[in-house]
């Protein structure tokens, strides 16, 4: 890609403090520990990666929805420049008319109180975009239908809807107030395959029309590898991996990576044997290993990974890993399993 | 031939709404065997929750339930009319006692104010003849098993504090926790990355060997189905339009809407094909199609009949049915589509 850089993220930490029923200095959980990363304007951009290893910490943090412990976020959409870690408050709320987060959880995230027409009206009103009620209707009405709700469901409560239908309705929100950056955190896993893929092209022709910079979280690869234009790869806090799509699917170089690849549920029943089961303990994110934060499950981990941590090394054109043995490994790669 | 541990006959469901009843479960019936894992897939909305939480009671009140519908659970003093059950007491046996239910929604599941401890333990005093002491250490031993890594410090956290994953993984543990006959997974799996949803899988599939305890399994997921289903039913709108083992299923799909459900998923070796979902609109439920209720986006239907009368389930092999006037065409792949 050859567009403008974004959103760029420098060296970001985020630290929870985990106080409760102890005495001395409270442990803390960096649960975003020194991430850098940059998403070209108008780029699918994919993060995948371990449950609890901070995908969603990293997403909230560049909607500075979580305080930012530590490093930069640089936001540049041609418009306006900001640094997100250190926003002022007049920025803050322009900001967030630029940036939109479709939440991970569709049932904690819709109001009960609210008609499913309020839940999406809401941004606009807040934000005062729209002028007149019937502005905002028209509004709402075109998004809800671009997201395949019915028309008639917008008087309903979301008490009423299915995961899958509330799941559209926090597209629509997010989406009604024309943002240019969004981040779509597990924003189809509760959907059938079939408005999955709706849904999908939706955003991807959403993403052309509008050139809306897409930051895409996901736990399905095969979702990620047929809409993202570049991925990253989350291990307990860190990068592990970045790549363009095909470069990553087609030539995985970081264990974990390559785990997660393996252990895809086949469509044939009989063909269980090849997935690589990874054992080892999971360790805590409140006390993350040392050397390699991957080595109490890494397959291949040898003595100086419990020591050094790797470093970012550049093995293909932007494509980066961090792990000792990358190239031995990358040589020895198979091929990618059929999906 | 064994009884059926849970056997649902002519299950309707209405709920009575400000628009009027709406009717989103329409006469299904299946049969769940001891150590057996039934998978239930469909499209969103097609009432796939509504059904798991009619076995155990937890519709709203709003729910209407069918006169000719029953739903009994057979155990080994005797079968329960779950129907029936009037007093919330009584009902116990099918809220956590034998019947355990993990949630689509994982934040909705535990009490925000109680430690996740705390609610893990007070469900085996009710249900088990556990000490308290033994209920926080079989608690743990759950929790760790489910892959939470420092099982005995992060007992006594709480749900927000957990990343999407783990408040899932803490579920399960709680729900296998009290060894129940019959398990209800509605998308148990969905916010794991694979690498643990392996491990999850693994688990249960333990438990249905060591205990004989069957499963309900809803899942989006065909991959899953594949790997973890003996048996599968798939739902569109209410209606049960298939069923069968998972091998015919997969490999024969006999019905139009099942076979553009396989056609909607998305593969890692084909990243070029298009993401091609069921074409046509999901019609409002509180209009619900004449005739087959897949025929308003069916490119088999035939004008004049598909769309007046109801098709009944045509046997494809032992235990293969599909409710479709060409789902013989179509399992021997001989239709041709009209539209
Ligand atoms: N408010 C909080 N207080 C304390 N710890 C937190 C808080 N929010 C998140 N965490 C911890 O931070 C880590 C990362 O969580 P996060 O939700 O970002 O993970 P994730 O990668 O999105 O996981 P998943 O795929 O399961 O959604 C987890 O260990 C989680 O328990
Ligand atoms: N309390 C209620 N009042 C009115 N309608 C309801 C109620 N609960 C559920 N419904 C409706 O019942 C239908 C079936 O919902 P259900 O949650 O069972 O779908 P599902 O198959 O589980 O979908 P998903 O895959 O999206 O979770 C939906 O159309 C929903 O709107
Ligand atoms: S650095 Fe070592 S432990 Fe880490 S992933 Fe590579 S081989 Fe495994
Ligand atoms: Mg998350
Ligand atoms: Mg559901």
């Amino acid at each position: 890609m050859t567009s403008s850089t974004h959103i760029s993220v420098k060296d970001i930490g985020v630290h929870f403090t985990l106080g409760r029923r102890l005495i001395g200095k409270p442990p803390v959980l960096r649960a975003v520990d020194g991430v850098s990363l940059d998403i070209p304007k108008g780029c699918f951009f994919g993060l995948v990666g371990e449950s609890g290893s901070g995908k969603t910490t990293l997403g909230r943090a560049m909607l500075k929805a979580v305080p930012i412990t530590t490093g930069h976020i640089k936001y540049d959409d041609g418009d306006v420049q900001y640094d997100i870690a250190t926003i002022g408050k007049d920025e803050l709320k322009d900001y967030r008319s630029r940036a939109q987060l479709i939440f991970q959880d569709p049932y904690a995230a819709l109001s009960p109180r609210m008609t499913v027409r309020d839940i999406i009206a809401e941004p606009l009103e807040v934000m005062g975009i729209t002028k007149t009620r019937e502005e905002t209707d028209n509004r709402v009405r075109e998004i809800a239908a671009k997201c395949r709700l019915n028309l008639e469901h917008l008087r309903r409560f979301p008490h009423a809807f299915s995961g899958g239908q509330r799941q559209r309705i926090s597209i629509a929100r997010a989406l009604v107030c024309e943002p240019k950056f969004i981040v779509a955190d597990e924003s189809v896993a509760a959907l059938d395959v079939s408005i999955q893929a709706d849904i999908l092209n939706l955003l991807k022709q959403l993403q052309q029309d509008m050139d809306i910079t897409f930051l895409f979280i996901s736990h399905d690869l095969s979702v990620v590898a047929h809409t993202c234009d570049h991925v990253a790869v989350m291990y307990l806090g860190r990068l592990v991996e970045t790549a363009p799509t095909r470069s990553l699917f087609n030539a995985p170089r970081h264990p974990y990576t390559k785990a997660l690849l393996s252990a895809i549920p086949s469509l044939d029943p009989d063909d269980a044997g090849r997935a690589q089961r990874l054992s080892g303990e999971i360790p805590s994110p409140a006390n993350p290993p040392d050397g390699c934060r991957f080595h109490t499950r890494c397959p291949h981990a040898r003595e100086k990974c419990k020591i050094d941590v790797p470093k970012w090394r550049q093995m293909a054109d932007e494509h980066f890993v961090s792990c000792h043995y990358a190239e031995e490994l990358a040589e020895a790669s198979e091929p990618v399993p059929a999906g | 031939m064994t009884k059926p541990l849970m056997s649902v006959k002519d299950l309707t469901i209405q709920f009575r709404t400000d628009e009027g009843i709406i009717t989103t479960v329409n006469e299904i019936s299946f049969d769940i065997a001891p150590g057996e894992v039934l998978g239930l897939v469909g499209e969103s909305g097609s009432g796939k929750s509504v059904s798991a939480k009619a076995l155990m009671r937890l519709n709203a009140g709003n729910a209407i339930y069918g006169p000719k519908s029953s739903i009994v659970l057979n155990l080994d003093d005797g079968p329960v009319d779950v129907l029936a059950l009037r007093r919330e007491k009584d009902m116990q046996v099918v809220r956590g006692g034998a019947v355990s239910m993990i949630f689509q929604e994982p934040m909705a599941s535990f009490a925000p104010a109680i430690s996740i401890g705390d609610q893990m333990v007070e469900q085996l005093l009710v249900h088990t003849n556990m000490s308290k002491k033994e209920a926080r250490e079989h608690s743990i031993d759950m929790l760790a098993r489910v892959g939470i890594s420092e099982p005995s410090k992060r007992i006594d956290q709480y749900a927000f504090e957990f990343s999407g994953g783990m408040r899932q993984r803490a579920m399960i543990a709680m729900a296998l926790s009290t060894s129940p006959k019959l398990l209800i997974a509605d998308e148990p799996t969905t916010a794991l990355d694979v690498t643990i949803q392996a491990q999850v899988i693994d688990l249960m599939k333990e438990l249905v060997d060591e205990y004989g305890m069957g499963i309900l399994f809803i899942t989006h997921d065909l991959g899953v189905i594949a790997q973890t289903a003996d048996r599968v039913a798939v739902m569109y709108l209410g209606n049960v339009i298939e069923t069968g083992e998972v091998r015919d299923v997969i490999r024969h799909p006999s019905h139009p809407y099942t076979k553009g459900l396989l056609n909607a998923i998305p593969h890692l070796h084909d990243l070029d094909r298009p993401l091609t979902p069921v074409p046509g609109d999901i019609p409002s439920p509180l209009e619900r199609p004449t005739g087959c209720v897949f025929h308003t986006r069916c490119a088999y239907a035939i004008p004049g009949k598909c769309d007046r009368e109801i098709p009944s389930p045509n046997t494809m092999s032992p235990g293969h049915t599909s409710a479709c006037f060409v789902a013989k065409e179509i399992h021997n792949n001989e239709a041709e589509a009209v539209a």
